[in-house]
């Protein structure tokens, strides 16, 4: 169980993270959503390890790895996959792979991973991680790094940034799979609703604060009820 | 052959270079073994300065091997190296340089190597330069590469310096004719006090002539390294230079273009870009458990693959 108490993040006078209090079980899905500059992608973040927190706990079972870094955590099973897939000059997707799964990974099975995320992976599994990729193919190679490591606490920033209209349907299922297979918690920053439908719970952020959490359900009816100055123009409308 | 002469050559060559179709191995100024067949023949010049290299014309896949290696510390060895490769022949030549000084005087290798290449000709260059021993004198090495192409001939150029080199001049002159194409890629890295300059002058003289051109280099510790880039256009031609360097410590790298371009349909391209490891690379990296000291070894390694 991943545990954050009282998370706090300030950055140039301005709350990013106002007092975040969050409890993520195992073997669930969660989608965190929320506007831009909600403090999402900040949050995530502070679960990996890349920002510290101004104040406040973060638990993972009950251990404190509120000063541990970053490689730290990934030992711990924290797995991470950025909104802006990192490029490397000279590293193929199959070394990237192969450091991803820290095991000996062949080449056949470095593909089954890449066919997970929709690429064909004969033509991918020898090519560099560099700009010679589009956007597209660099986000699926990102997501299939954390996907490799099964980890224990997978999280996801906006993975379907970047990514067109046709391969977002097979993201979805990737990520209906995990849904259904990882024994670990997963945690997806995501602004879609096919996604969103996928979660178990949904946490949807504003200004700094979790304003709604809880079950599917309850919170997509918050999220997608019609707003009432909207109701009120329709009616205008009608009465012409 | 000693022991420790055939580690120093399998670091130029990367095998034993004996499993070479042809080879001429070189030590401390002095022909060490040879070997010709009926397509590649070596033989040293008159004056014992150095040796001719004869491919003959269809040669159809060869491969020649010629190391050089200094063990004697306070040698000075200059050897001029001549390829004549003939029309329409494919072949692929390993030289380079492995000093191992162990003693306070510096030992120096100034290696002088022309290609000429015929019509059609393909050839790939890989040179390899190291540098061994516990000695305090310096380990220089100071390679002359010139490279004069004929219609259509092809040359790939890998040049590789890793470790141990204290003192480099690099300099690498070519003249192409019409449809040649030379493709360089040189990868450098430089440690404590080690400098290296590295200098590429292209002469693009023949329509649909082309050269792509990589540098890779890492710079560590207080090491200097230079890169000076000379492509000249002079007609219908295309170039590409690219000039990759991470700096790490009080590394320092300086990147010189000069693109001159004498005609409109002459396309020429400069990219230089210098610093240090990024900060989201070390980030992903340890995001998948490697630590801080660990990311920056796979990111390095990988640029200098």
């Amino acid at each position: 169980m991943l545990e954050l108490k009282d998370i706090c993040f300030e950055r140039s006078g301005k709350k990013i993270l106002d007092h975040i209090n969050l409890k993520l079980d195992e073997e669930k899905f969660y989608v965190i959503t929320g506007p831009n500059g909600s403090g999402k992608s900040t949050l995530a973040k502070i679960i990996m390890g890349i920002e510290k927190p101004d104040s406040g706990t973060i638990l993972l079972n009950d251990q404190d790895i509120t000063n541990k870094t970053i490689d730290e955590r990934a030992k711990l099973g924290i797995g991470f996959a950025f909104q802006q897939p990192v490029q490397f000059k000279g590293i193929t997707v199959y070394d990237l792979l192969k450091l991803s799964t820290k095991k000996e990974l062949t080449k056949n099975e470095a593909c089954n991973i890449l066919s997970k995320v929709g690429l064909c992976a004969i033509e991918y599994v020898d090519r560099e991680v560099n700009k010679s990729l589009s956007g597209g193919e660099l986000k699926r190679i990102e997501i299939a790094t954390v996907m490799a490591r099964n980890p224990y606490i997978a999280i996801f920033d906006e993975p379907e940034a970047g990514i067109d209209l046709w391969s977002f349907q097979n993201l979805t299922d990737v990520f209906k799979e995990i849904s259904k297979e990882s024994s670990g918690t997963t945690l997806v920053i995501s602004h879609q609703e096919r996604i969103l439908n996928i979660a178990d719970e949904i946490i949807l952020m504003g200004e700094g604060i979790v304003q709604e959490f809880g079950r599917k359900e309850e919170v997509f009816d918050q999220i997608f009820r019609p707003k009432k100055c909207c109701k009120e123009v329709k009616t205008c409308g009608s009465g012409r | 052959m000693e022991a420790e002469d055939k580690l120093l050559l399998q670091e130029i060559v990367g095998e034993n270079p004996e499993n070479a179709d042809s080879y001429n191995i070189r030590k401390n100024g002095k022909k060490l073994e040879r070997k010709v067949n009926p397509n590649i023949n070596i033989v040293s010049k008159e004056d014992n300065s150095g040796i001719d290299i004869y491919v003959k014309e269809d040669t159809l896949f060869g491969t020649v091997n010629i190391p050089v290696i200094i063990t004697e510390s306070g040698l000075k060895d200059v050897v001029y190296n001549d390829f004549h490769i003939g029309k329409n022949a494919n072949i692929i030549i390993v030289a380079g340089c492995g000093i191992t000084n162990n003693g306070h005087w510096d030992a120096q290798h100034d290696g002088i190597h022309r290609f000429y290449l015929e019509e059609g000709a393909k050839v790939k260059y890989i040179e390899r330069h190291c540098g061994l021993g516990v000695g305090d004198g310096k380990k220089v090495l100071n390679p002359v590469t010139e490279i004069h192409m004929a219609k259509g001939s092809y040359m790939v150029m890998d040049t590789t310096q890793i470790k141990g080199v204290d003192d480099t001049i690099r300099t690498t002159k070519a003249e192409l004719d019409s449809d040649a194409t030379l493709v360089i890629t040189e990868k450098i890295l430089t440690s404590k006090d080690q400098q290296a300059k590295t200098e590429f002058v292209v002469n693009l003289k023949g329509e649909n002539s082309s050269t792509h051109v990589t540098s890779r280099s890492v710079a560590t510790d207080n090491s200097y390294q230079e890169f000076i880039s000379n492509i000249t256009g002079n007609t219908k031609c295309y170039a590409h230079v690219e000039c990759d360097a991470i700096i790490k410590g009080e590394g320092q790298v300086k990147a010189v273009p000069e693109i001159f371009d004498k005609n409109v349909d002459a396309n020429l391209i400069h990219e230089a870009a210098i610093g240090k490891i990024a900060g989201e690379q070390l980030m992903k990296l340890m995001s998948l458990g490697l630590s801080e000291k660990e990311s920056e070894e796979v990111i390095v390694n990988g640029f200098l693959k």
